[in-house]
């Protein structure tokens, strides 16, 4: 048996804490603790969330993949902790110069992900809008992430819109 | 006695001449002085005490200045103590005000001037120039109209390390934005209804690409940062490609957006940024706004008016003050 530690990004409503709890009683995992970083909410407005759990280190990946399956953010577990996001916003045409190319700029560096992206296309012709939450672990690492997104952007045309801070 | 030269006779020229009518207030701020000279595009009024108030209403009624020496053989031949360079901005070559400037330094005058161009183009050389002659250059008006920005850096915050800069530098853009962020239009909607109000750049790019901001990030960098940047050296993007959908999805997530210029040790850029609505950058209208990172002082913020003509004489006179001050 092993501790580990998950944060997860919940929604600020009811239910949320279910998706979590869930599987880890699945996976025969006791809850220690948990606790609700209110003051650290993101700038999506979700509630990160530092869960505790006593488990079988065997389990520990499928349950990471089955939380996820849940559609809940899960920002770090064990050692590789996401610990810096930032939100930016790409417009242009997004959809069709190959999104999955553009997020990848940013996944591939290994210590970064994409970890949330809301689109918004007004009409097919015309460019789209999209917000990107991007995690890292640390800010510097952010930074790099960033300026790897911001060069495929370049590329293909599409404006990047930066937070004023790294981290708010 | 302080013996004044105006050089520039349009909005920002007319609203000095018109503090300068105030004699009470004016006298109480820097004793006794006279205007020895005025000149516009085209003429200009020499006289060992010039009649503002007639000046004033020769160019309103004539729309020019009579017929009289050029600015040129002004500082040749008319003895005075300090030139409010106030002419248009070129910021690619700085003329006419770099010339002016120059002939000003090396005779001996101060010069206070409103112009961004000479000293986007040639700030170093400059403030050399007038350090060897022993006179002063001042700008205040050059950055953010009349809200405190050069002086307060300079002076009341003086003895900081400036870590960083970042502002909103040029009213048009903050006009379009903020009411595209309000209204939800097309940025090409709320761009003809800033020219309609009279407070876009007969030249648009030079605001909506974000050019103006970067010849005052130039001016910031330079003087306030010990910098020696040129503007082919900022990182320039300007509000062109924002659409109304980006304010929307920004406004969920409790952000708007901004055109934000920026300067620290390792950036000098003009971009627009995502700015958390409780950000005290996050100003409307055709406001300027200034947040200063300094290492003892923490941070500081100005928010006020860029533009105008009052505004802009406001700031001149201040550096009349900084020279004069009884
Ligand atoms: N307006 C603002 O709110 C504001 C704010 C900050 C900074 N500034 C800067 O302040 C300066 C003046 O702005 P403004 O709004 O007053 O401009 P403006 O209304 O266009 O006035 C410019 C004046 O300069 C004169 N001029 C042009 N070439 C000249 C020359 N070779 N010799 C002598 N006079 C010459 C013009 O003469 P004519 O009258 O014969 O055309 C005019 O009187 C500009 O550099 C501007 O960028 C303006």
């Amino acid at each position: 048996m092993a501790v580990v530690t998950l944060v997860v990004e919940l929604k600020d409503k009811p239910g949320q804490l279910a998706k979590v709890i869930e599987p880890v009683s699945k996976y025969r995992g006791n809850i220690i603790s948990i606790v609700h970083k209110r003051e650290k909410r993101t700038p999506t407005g979700s509630i990160p969330v530092e869960i505790s759990i006593e488990i079988d280190e065997k389990s520990i990946g499928k349950l990471v993949e089955n939380i996820r399956s849940q559609g809940v953010v899960v920002k770090s577990y064990n050692e590789v902790r996401l610990t810096s996001t930032t939100s930016v916003m790409l417009i242009g045409h997004i959809i069709h110069t190959d999104l999955a190319t553009t997020i990848d700029a940013v996944d591939r560096t290994g210590f970064a992900e994409v970890v949330e992206m809301h689109i918004s296309m007004p009409y097919l012709e015309k460019p789209s809008t999209a917000m990107m939450t991007i995690s890292a672990t640390g800010e510097k690492k952010l930074k790099v992430a960033l300026d790897r997104l911001k060069e495929v952007c370049m590329k293909k045309k599409i404006t990047v819109i930066e937070p004023l801070e790294l981290e708010e | 006695m302080i013996r004044i030269a105006i050089f520039g006779f349009g909005a920002v020229g007319k609203g000095v001449a018109k503090i300068l009518m105030d004699r009470e207030r004016m006298n109480r701020l820097i004793g006794n002085y006279s205007v020895v000279a005025v000149a516009d595009s085209k003429g200009s009024i020499v006289s060992s005490s010039v009649n503002l108030k007639e000046a004033l209403k020769i160019k309103e009624k004539n729309g020019r200045l009579p017929d009289g020496m050029n600015v040129i053989e002004i500082i040749e031949e008319v003895d005075f103590d300090v030139a409010l360079e106030l002419t248009p901005t070129n910021i690619d070559t700085g003329e006419p005000g770099l010339t002016h400037i120059k002939k000003c330094l090396k005779k001996g005058a101060n010069v206070i001037t409103s112009n961004k161009g000479p000293l986007v183009v040639a700030y170093k050389e400059l403030s050399k120039l007038a350090e060897r002659s022993g006179v002063k250059l001042l700008f205040e008006a050059t950055v953010g109209g009349a809200m405190p920005v050069i002086k307060l850096i300079k002076r009341d915050i003086a003895g900081n390390r400036i870590r960083s800069i970042k502002g909103i530098l040029n009213g048009t853009c903050n006009y379009i934005l903020s009411r595209m962020e309000k209204e939800r239009l097309s940025y090409r909607m709320i761009l003809a209804e800033a020219k309609e109000l009279g407070i876009v750049e007969a030249n648009e790019s030079y605001d909506v690409e974000g050019i103006d901001s970067a010849a005052k990030l130039v001016i910031l960098a330079n003087s306030l940062m010990d910098m020696d940047v040129s503007l082919k050296d900022v990182e320039i993007e300007g509000i062109t490609e924002i659409t109304p959908e980006a304010f929307e999805i920004a406004l969920e997530k409790g952000y708007t957006i901004r055109l934000i210029s920026e300067v620290s040790e390792d950036v000098l850029r003009v971009s627009p940024r995502l700015i958390p609505l409780n950000n005290p950058l996050c100003v409307h209208g055709t406001l300027n706004a200034i947040l200063i990172k300094a290492d003892l002082a923490g941070e500081i913020f100005v928010i006020g008016r860029g533009a105008g003509s009052l505004e802009t004489a406001s700031a001149v006179i201040s550096d009349l003050a900084e020279l004069y001050s009884c």
